[in-house]
């Protein structure tokens, strides 16, 4: 019960802190609408199904990931990380706390962008919707934990996308997949065993991740 | 309380710091003093437990919950107020009943009427004051201070003493400093590295 306060009080925190500095929602929103615009100017009209599921995945793993590069920024600018790592609570409760919020972000974006996806491009099906959720499960478990690994290097920027864009390819696998396919269950499944996989992975091994 | 053993940093070719002994007893009081680069602040660090050694053997007699570490920023969130902060602090610390001891703290240091302000609008002096009070809220039982004096004006400067003077004995202090006079009552011995 004293890791999910923990874990409660650390999202608590980030939420707080985006309603308060605005840095990371706007401009997710502002990316991903901006994106699906060019996409419909620069695509011909009527795309098939599997291109516009297509372009709808590069569209949402593009946005998380620009709120996965600034999750760590108020930990990194005031060095917080000193000071939460040396608590005496489960360093994993970071790494979920962190996770829930960049996820609020990610629904919060996506409950703006699907609709806009919709109205240039094609309806969304319930299997699609579903697997944009469970794919947000993934992206936001295994981004926050690379994200505190690229967050204690010069190159953050660059090293986020470089380690997180191959872990990403099931998920658009799994993704595209169940937008697409006349029974989707397996890739559901299969996106559903990814989360599940990256969760447990990231949660015991972000004890090392933040040991220096 | 603190037992290093030959101890050295390296990071990549830059050693900084070498084949360092070290024995700090419990109530203990050492102050660490030499100029820019000899590698006071890396010393702390891995007293503290946030940075590892290259070499040679430390021994902390207390679990990471009981050191406050006070570090060149002051560990807090800038767009957070103060009770924020250190109620976000106390959760995390298990401080019992956190409410009054964020309230003693804050009084003590001066801050109960900029409780409510964020941390963004305070001056250097004021984030240093909370700081402090992050650092004295769980009541560890090591304090490594790195420069606690630093952006203190002079009242600041009276109650930091006025506080380690209260403390000394009861815990150990590791501190560093560029101007150990401030310190010299209370010191129990000085380590001066070169760079």
């Amino acid at each position: 019960m004293t890791y999910f306060r923990d874990v409660g009080a650390l999202a608590r925190k980030d939420l707080l802190l985006e309603l308060r500095a605005r840095d990371t929602l706007p401009a997710m929103l502002l990316f991903v609408v901006a994106t699906f615009v060019v996409f419909h100017f620069s695509l011909p009209a009527h795309p098939s199904k599997l291109a516009a599921s297509g372009l709808l995945w590069v569209a949402i793993l593009f946005t998380a990931l620009l709120g996965l590069g600034r999750a760590f920024v108020p930990e990194r600018e005031q060095r917080v990380f000193d000071g939460l790592v040396l608590a005496p609570c489960d360093r994993s409760a970071i790494w979920l706390g962190k996770s829930l919020a960049t996820l609020a972000f990610l629904v919060a974006a996506q409950v703006v962008a699907l609709p806009v996806y919709a109205l240039f491009f094609r309806p969304l099906s319930g299997a699609a919707v579903l697997g944009v959720a469970l794919a947000d499960l993934g992206i936001c478990a295994v981004g926050t934990f690379l994200g505190a690994m690229a967050v204690a290097t010069r190159a953050r920027e660059l090293l986020l996308p470089l380690m997180f864009l191959p872990l990403a390819i099931p998920i658009v696998v799994g993704g595209v997949g169940a937008g697409v396919a006349d029974s989707p269950g397996r890739y559901l499944g299969f996106l559903g065993l990814y989360d599940l996989l990256f969760a447990v992975i990231c949660w015991a091994a972000f004890e090392y991740v933040v040991a220096e | 309380m603190l037992t290093a053993r030959r101890l050295g940093k390296r990071y990549g070719e830059k050693r900084v710091l070498r084949r360092l002994d070290l024995e700090l007893p419990r109530g203990g009081f050492l102050v660490v003093t030499g100029p820019n680069g000899a590698g006071k602040t890396t010393l702390l660090r891995i007293c503290a437990g946030l940075a590892q050694p290259t070499e040679g053997t430390i021994e902390r007699g207390v679990s990471r919950g009981q050191v406050g570490y006070l570090g060149h920023e002051p560990l807090v969130y800038r767009e957070l107020t103060a009770l924020e902060n250190l109620e976000l602090y106390a959760r995390l610390y298990r401080v019992a009943e956190g409410r009054e001891r964020i309230g003693m703290l804050l009084e003590r240091f001066g801050l109960w009427d900029v409780r409510h302000e964020r941390v963004a609008s305070y001056s250097r002096g004021m984030t240093q004051r909370l700081a402090l009070c992050r650092v004295l809220l769980h009541e560890p039982e090591l304090l490594v201070l790195d420069e606690p004096y630093s952006a203190l004006d002079e009242a600041g400067a009276e109650l930091l003493d006025a506080q380690l003077a209260e403390l000394r004995g009861e815990r150990t202090f590791l501190l560093a400093t560029h101007d150990p006079a401030h310190v010299e009552s209370l010191q129990s011995g000085r380590l001066a590295l070169v760079a």
